[in-house]
């Protein structure tokens, strides 16, 4: 069900994130080098939906990891509104990161111990802004994702699904410009995994948010935009 | 991220491991009171050598024999009653100038006895050192003349010899010589845990031939008044010198004694303190020790706050505060038990011991750069990982 079909690649300067020949390569232990990405072209334009597809080692999720400004890469470019990664420090990518992107991760990463409100105000503290007003839009952000009656449950005492949108409604809560989810179904049953991804859908339809998903699972990729496949490190065939 | 928000997560975190933390904290805790402890200590034993000295009278100057300093021995006296009436001469009054030649003597009035601080001096002792006589009178200058047989006795002699009866006018075996009781002195309290009272005075002619010895052990002067001290001191130090070209002498006020004895009690303080500083260094190695532990197991953590937007030093922050939380609430509940640990030194046993707010003041700083300078590390460690391989860590 590709409702939100759109071939055409985005407008220059309008995508969130884009790459350009972005290359990555690892050098493992042994002095070994590994490609793991060979000059990837792909952009992400505001209010895209988008699926990265590929077998596992195909180097999607470094591809990810590029796009969620996560790393940096070897050679090529990765942009966010058109600056390049190569031009920011470390701060001003973390700045990005907090700002443009929300993750979202197959094993949730939420902080034992602590609530989901608190979970989900995290971002914020990184924005500097104080408790109150932390809590308040993380409590909207809660309710987004249907979760307004669990807001001082701690993750041991949610679902795995209830777990996963706590992790969408802490991505939600900068108001990001694009979500980018790394199998985010992975670890759930398919009823809760169906539900995450409903409500991933829900949330690009309404707020017009970009929202990347790298699965290898075909029925996840068919709820998306427009789908690419990642192979051997490079961008396979055309896009769907 | 606020500085406020930041030490409240490092709170927390602490909170999230209780019994660690706790752990941890102890080296912490046991260096720092030991450190407040030992300081209370060595300034209680400061005060009481201060309050000591100053209870001889402030306008006093001491001859003694030797280089009175912290690294040297005590020398023997060849100063003479001659010396005395020279000095006497030198001020111009030699009701000012007393005398001493001291040894520690038994004290036999019947079948009881005591240990006592046998005292030849002349007559001056009581207008000198400001030590009044209870009863009868103290001795006379025809006594230290004649070398006649008396003695005065202090509070706790009269006490323990004359337990039910007035010991004016009765006798006293001091080194098996009989010295008729003229007067009893007024109780003098005790320095250091030293009673001041085990005393008795008899004439320094009679304590010289009991004793067998020619010379005097030192001499002291009361200056005419505090103005005049500087003057008088030197006075007394050109005759000593004169006398004695062949020795050296020391011509010490009060404030100068003050002074070496307060250099000696630094040096022990300042010792006391190190050896319990070791401690504190072995507490920090443990704080980081366990920061270490917890920057490992935490580096999910810390990909995921990075991938959130936590800067390098929001992240360097956060585990440099917690390991500082770990060693100030260490040195909080140090200082509190080193406080509590000195007041009840002070109360059972016989060591003094004083708080000084310096030393609680070190006690927090030092705790504080403690946590800094074994957090760093393991904070350093944290800010450095880089967030993709953070978050895949397993």
């Amino acid at each position: 069900m590709a409702r939100h079909s759109s071939t055409a690649a985005p407008p220059e300067g309008t995508a969130v994130v884009e790459t350009r020949a972005a290359t990555k390569v690892y050098r493992l232990d042994g002095g070994v080098e590994v490609r793991a990405l060979d000059g990837v072209d792909l952009a992400v334009a505001t209010g895209d939906s988008l699926a990265i597809m590929g077998p596992s080692g195909s180097g999607k999720s470094t591809l990810l990891s590029l796009l969620g400004g996560l790393d940096r890469p070897t050679s090529g470019q990765v942009l966010f509104a058109g600056r390049d990664v190569a031009d920011l420090s470390d701060d001003e990518l973390a700045s990005v990161r907090n700002r443009t992107v929300g993750f979202v991760f197959q094993s949730f990463q939420l902080l034992p111990r602590t609530s989901a409100v608190a979970n989900v105000g995290l971002p914020l503290t990184y924005r500097g802004l104080g408790r109150a007003e932390r809590r308040r839009r993380a409590v909207q952000a809660l309710e987004a994702v249907g979760l307004g009656h669990r807001l001082e449950h701690r993750p041991s005492q949610l679902s795995g699904g209830e777990q996963q949108r706590v992790a969408i409604a802490r991505a939600l809560v900068t108001e990001p410009g694009m979500l980018l989810a790394d199998e985010p179904t992975g670890n759930l049953d398919s009823r809760s995994g169906d539900e995450v991804l409903g409500l991933l859908v829900r949330l690009h339809d309404e707020r017009q948010v970009a929202v990347v998903v790298v699965t290898h699972d075909q029925g996840v990729a068919a709820h998306l935009g427009r789908v690419v496949v990642v192979h051997d490190g490079r961008l396979d065939g055309g896009e769907r | 991220m606020r500085p406020l928000e930041a030490a409240r997560v490092a709170w927390d975190a602490l909170r999230a491991n209780k019994l660690r933390s706790a752990l941890t904290m102890l080296g912490v805790v046991i260096g720092v009171m030991s450190v407040v402890l030992l300081v209370a200590i060595g300034s209680g034993a400061r005060q009481e050598v201060t309050s000591g000295v100053e209870s001889l009278g402030s306008n006093i100057l001491f001859v003694a024999p030797g280089n009175l300093s912290v690294a040297s021995a005590p020398a023997v006296s060849r100063l003479t009653l001659e010396d005395a009436r020279k000095i006497g001469d030198a001020v111009g009054d030699p009701s000012r100038v007393a005398v001493t030649v001291q040894s520690g003597e038994i004290a036999r009035v019947g079948a009881r006895r005591m240990t006592v601080n046998l005292n030849g001096c002349n007559e001056n002792v009581p207008r000198v050192f400001d030590r009044p006589v209870e009863r009868g009178t103290f001795l006379e200058a025809t006594d230290i003349d004649v070398r006649r047989r008396v003695v005065v006795l202090g509070a706790a002699p009269a006490e323990t010899l004359f337990p039910d009866r007035d010991p004016i006018g009765k006798f006293v075996q001091l080194g098996g010589v009989r010295f008729r009781v003229i007067g009893v002195m007024e109780r003098a309290g005790s320095t250091l845990g030293v009673s001041q009272d085990d005393v008795v005075y008899i004439p320094v002619t009679a304590a010289q031939r009991l004793l067998g010895v020619g010379r005097i052990d030192a001499i002291a002067v009361r200056a005419a008044s505090p103005d005049d001290i500087g003057i008088e001191q030197e006075l007394v130090r050109r005759t000593v010198t004169a006398a004695h070209p062949e020795q050296e002498y020391q011509v010490l006020t009060q404030d100068e004694i003050l002074g070496v004895l307060g250099d000696i009690l630094s040096v022990l303080t300042a010792v006391l303190a190190s050896i319990a500083g070791i401690s504190l260094v072995v507490g920090g190695v443990g704080v980081m020790n366990i920061m270490l532990v917890s920057v490992s197991e935490r580096t999910r953590e810390i990909g995921l706050r990075k991938a959130v937007g936590a800067r390098t030093r929001d992240v360097l922050r956060q585990f440099l505060l917690e390991a500082v939380a770990l060693t100030v609430t260490g040195g909080l509940v140090g200082i509190l038990l080193g406080v509590v640990t000195a007041a009840l030194v002070e109360r059972l046993s016989p060591l003094p011991a004083v708080i000084t707010w310096w030393s609680i003041a070190l006690a927090f700083g030092v705790s504080v750069g403690v946590g800094v300078f074994f957090g760093v590390w393991p904070a350093r460690k944290a800010a450095r990982m880089q967030p993709v391989a953070a978050l895949r860590y397993e």
